[in-house]
């Protein structure tokens, strides 16, 4: 792919906590549009990788642009330009639907008249018309996880950077929020995807799998499966996991 | 600006929508305020006295009726011994055991001099000392009158040394006017210390901190949107509170309100930005609340609001240099009841503001964005 | 029972591994009764005085100097004009003017009366009684000294300051300092702790284990009752052996009574956490229900005899007040159990009401 649609570029990135090493030499890239799955086991260093692209950690040392701006000077421009949706459920539980809409609206400085139509727009989208002044906690997970996400997107990032978003979400509601994902992506968005369900893996267009802080694999799901001999990417991911 | 808006728009709908947090901030203060103003009183009303009389002559009992036309005593018992005195003293069933000996008429009458015995209970000083000088008013009394009666009556007419005393800014001494601006000083300081410095690490412990951190918001239009809530809404109760001891305790407004609303405004800023400093040393909700706790009963007590910080030893009242509550619950007593002015009050005002912006400065600083 | 006793020691290790928390638990105590042991009092010590002596005689010169002498008083200054008391007072330091008429013992001796005149700032009224008869007892005694008369009668009272001989202001404020810091650092504590728990969910999992409810409240509760009651102990050595405060009755009456009385706080504590969905409102109940109504209607600075009949009453239903009351009777008055029986009752009683309703919320809860 050409360059100018390279829009996150990693090299040689280092994250030390004194004397452990959380990543270890990361070198990737991620285009425009692409669906990129960042694969690993607990601790294998995922977050610790995500949060130094979102610009909430700095890196021990290493080259890293998000949207061709540096993670060492520019986190402001950075965090303008992405969208975040964490592990962690993270609206506000007690504001509502719509309130939350207007709140992380106004924070990207979105206008008001933008807010009010981006948000009517998302709402009919989900099909929560009937469930906008309903507290966050009072809706079923699956809606939240889906709301959260919409929310990430609303101020229409170049990458919105998803932290294991269907985490405890039953199957159908999870293919539903792929269809978000794919939506988002249709439009040019780039999204940037943490999980361990490797069903999910399947869905993106490129994956990296980390182990112990280094990525051991980058490729589109079907040439590992073919790389690596397997039948699917949960053999894969077994193979790479034990191997070391 | 906007953002600022949009954060602050968001802390209302929370704290608002909050039903167990709503009648804590809002009710609770001012039944306390109302309520609490009373038990602030040393005056002592109703002393318990217990009466030992081995005389039982009629001098004695003249003496026992002169404590009991006081108003400060109420002769509750009398006993027959000395033990049993003693049991109601530790009992709580007197305060005072006032012992007239066998003899005592005859000694008047023939030694024109005479001695009786006063049992303190003493465990709390103040209030002993309290009672012994109305117990030796009463006793002068006495001694004035079997003087007139025994001796000589020219002398009701030399009264001797006259004390008079005058008491300035209050005459009725009431105590309740002093105490309501402290009482009230206390409760806006709790709200806006302890609710604004826990509101952060609440989002700290909850997670929605980071969706917050990966947004183009400022460290400060953050920290802004958090405090000025309740700077604003603490601001209001300390109003509202005047209103009330206005209205119920009719407390005197000598000097100018507005005084004392800029003095609070300055002093809600320091208190904030204690609490959001603290907020940045604990990282849980629980660890805040124990730090809050431990420098909220510091200033309290240490602050002069209950027992006067002028009593304190000197390394105390140096203490209170970093105390903020000792400066404001000064500064709103003074212009309250003395009327004092800015030009009384300029080094409260210096050290406030001071304190406002290197508190909040060092608070701000240790209030990471990033890790 | 081994389920118990492994979830007992779960409940130990977390509390003793988060160092930060294990120095706030100990350290705040330690601290404060250091700090108030030392500086709380209301006893009266140098209240600024300024002198008005239009007299410059004997008297005046020697109740100046009896003023000047006292522990309670300090002369600020001294002033000619009496419309300079008022700006002195405004600065809020000088808290007391006294006046010395002309010719004060010329008039006293040829009329036999005279007058001095005390100006107190008395917007605290408590404060300014006290300084008013303090000042008035030293005049009143220097010109006795000099012009008492021995023709007339005197009956000399003898006063015998009972269970505080000195007066100490740290045997009035001690007691009460332990009630107050018992009581708030058990309440929250275990407040706290349980209501973590529902937040973050993990009082779900307890539930669905083999233990009783009663006994995850009762492990949760037993590492602070050790812990409280280690501070109990702390508290009354430092006001022993740091601030003189003698315990003439028994210590293990006194000990076993302090732990009926964090056994209290902490029952309170847990009817707190059922009363409470969040931390924060199990905080905003432990400090705003409780600080302020234990630090003015337990006798801690105010005696209660003074209060409104509706404040005494209001009282009754404050521990500390009960637990004060111990302390004193045992402590500094020495009296055996008989003394104490009524107070001991009435926090047993306290103590099984709150775990009653504990109980009876915890089980709507399940239902």
């Amino acid at each position: 792919m050409k360059d100018a649609e390279r829009i996150i570029k990693v090299r040689k990135l280092y994250k030390k906590f004194g004397s452990f090493t959380a990543n270890k030499d990361l070198n990737f890239d991620v285009y425009k549009g692409e669906i990129f799955g960042f694969l690993g086991a607990n601790g294998a260093g995922k977050t610790t990788a995500m949060k130094i692209l979102c610009g909430l950690s700095k890196p021990t040392s290493g080259e890293v642009k998000i949207a061709n701006y540096d993670i060492y000077t520019q986190t402001n421009e950075i965090k303008k330009n992405i969208g975040y949706m964490s592990q962690k459920f993270s609206l506000y539980e007690d504001l509502t639907i719509k309130e939350n809409i207007r709140l992380f609206g106004g924070i990207y400085g979105l206008s008001k008249s933008e807010i009010e139509k981006r948000g009517k727009e998302l709402i009919k989208h989900l099909e929560l018309e009937g469930a906008k002044d309903k507290l966050i906690k009072d809706i079923p997970l699956g809606w939240k996880q889906k709301l959260a996400f919409s929310i990430a997107v609303l101020h229409e990032p170049d990458i919105v950077f998803l932290d294991e978003p269907t985490g405890g979400v039953d199957p159908i509601t999870r293919r539903q929020f792929w269809k978000l994902i794919y939506e988002a992506a249709g439009k040019g968005v780039t999204i940037f995807v943490t999980t361990h369900y490797m069903d999910e893996a399947e869905y993106c267009n490129r994956l990296s799998i980390m182990v112990d802080g280094e990525i051991v694999a980058l490729d589109d799901p079907l040439s590992l499966i073919k790389q690596y001999k397997s039948s699917n990417m949960d053999e894969v991911f077994l193979k790479l996991v034990r191997k070391i | 600006m906007k953002i600022i808006r949009y954060l602050i728009q968001k802390e209302f709908l929370q704290i608002l929508r909050n039903k167990t947090m709503l009648p804590l901030i809002f009710v609770l203060p001012v039944v306390q305020l109302v309520v609490l103003v009373f038990a602030a009183n040393l005056e002592m009303k109703n002393i318990k006295l217990a009466i030992l009389d081995e005389d039982a002559s009629i001098s004695s009992l003249k003496l026992v009726s002169k404590f009991n036309a006081s108003p400060f005593f109420s002769v509750s018992q009398s006993t027959y011994s000395i033990e049993l005195a003693e049991d109601q003293l530790k009992n709580n069933e007197a305060d005072v055991v006032l012992h007239i000996p066998s003899g005592f008429e005859k000694e008047i009458r023939r030694d024109k001099q005479t001695k009786i015995q006063i049992l303190i209970n003493a465990i709390n000083g103040t209030t002993a000392g309290i009672c012994n000088s109305y117990i030796t008013s009463v006793l002068k009394e006495y001694n004035d009158y079997l003087n007139i009666q025994l001796v000589n009556p020219e002398l009701s007419r030399n009264k001797g040394l006259d004390i008079v005393s005058r008491f300035w800014f209050n005459p009725d001494l009431n105590y309740k006017i002093y105490m309501l601006p402290g009482i009230l000083v206390i409760l806006v300081t709790l709200i806006g210390m302890f609710l604004g410095g826990l509101n952060l690490v609440r989002e700290v412990e909850i997670g929605t901190i980071e969706q917050i951190n990966v947004t183009p918001i400022k460290k400060y239009q953050f920290i802004i949107g958090k405090l000025l809530p309740f700077w604003m809404i603490a601001l209001f109760e300390l109003g509202f509170g005047l209103l009330i001891g206005k209205i119920i305790f009719s407390i005197p407004i000598l000097g100018n309100l507005l005084y004392v609303l800029a003095y609070g405004a300055i002093y809600l800023m320091v208190v904030l930005g204690i609490g959001l400093f603290l907020s940045t040393l604990a990282k849980t909700q629980q660890q805040l609340m124990f730090l809050v706790y431990f420098f909220m009963l510091i200033f309290i007590l240490m602050g002069g609001i209950f027992t006067p910080a002028e009593n304190m030893p000197q390394w105390a009242q140096n203490v209170n240099y970093l105390n903020p509550i000792a400066y404001f619950v000064k500064t709103i007593r003074m212009i309250l009841l003395k009327g004092s002015g800015l030009q009384d009050l300029i080094f409260e005002f210096v050290a406030l503001s001071v304190y406002a912006v290197l508190i909040l400065s060092l608070a701000s600083w240790n209030y990471k964005k990033t890790n | 029972m081994k389920a118990f006793l492994g979830f007992i020691k779960k409940e130990f290790i977390h509390i003793f591994r988060d160092f930060k928390t294990m120095i706030i638990l100990f350290g705040i105590p330690v601290t404060q009764i250091m700090i108030f042991g030392y500086a709380v009092t209301n006893e009266i010590s140098n209240v600024k005085v300024i002198i008005l002596d239009n007299a410059k005689d004997e008297i005046s010169r020697d109740i100046i100097h009896k003023i000047e002498a006292s522990r309670y008083f300090m002369i600020a200054d001294y002033i000619q004009d009496p419309n300079d008391i008022e700006a002195y007072f405004k600065k809020g330091d000088v808290k007391e003017a006294i006046i010395f008429e002309k010719d004060l013992e010329k008039k006293l001796r040829k009329e036999g009366t005279a007058s001095i005149q005390l100006i107190l700032d008395a917007i605290d009224a408590n404060t300014a009684t006290l300084i008013e008869s303090y000042t008035s007892s030293i005049i009143r005694t220097s010109v006795n000294e000099k012009y008492s008369n021995p023709q007339l009668i005197r009956i000399q009272p003898e006063f015998r300051m009972l269970y505080n001989e000195n007066m100490e202001g740290t045997y009035m404020f001690v007691p009460g300092t332990m009630a107050l810091i018992l009581i708030l650092i058990s309440a929250m504590m275990t407040s706290i702790s349980i209501t973590k728990e529902k937040e973050l969910g993990t009082m779900e999992i307890l539930l669905v284990s083999p233990l009783r409810p009663t006994q995850i409240i009762i492990g949760k509760v037993i590492p602070y009752f050790f812990l409280s009651f280690i501070n109990a102990v702390i508290i009354l050595a430092l006001s022993y052996f740091v601030f003189d405060v003698p315990i003439y009755g028994n210590f293990f009456l006194l000990m076993a009574l302090s732990m009926l009385f964090i056994m209290m706080a902490l029952s309170l504590g847990i009817m707190i956490s059922t009363l409470s969905s969040s931390q924060q409102s199990a905080m905003m109940i432990s400090i705003f229900v409780l600080m302020l109504p234990t630090m003015l209607l337990s006798g801690f600075i105010f005696p209660i005899d003074n209060m409104p009949t509706l404040l005494q009453l209001l009282s009754n239903v404050v521990p500390a007040k009960w637990y004060i009351s111990i302390v004193k009777k045992i402590m500094l008055v020495g009296v055996d159990f008989q003394f104490v029986i009524k107070e001991t009752l009435i926090l047993f009683g306290m103590c099984i009401l709150f775990i009653g309703v504990s109980i009876k919320r915890f089980k709507i809860r399940l239902d």
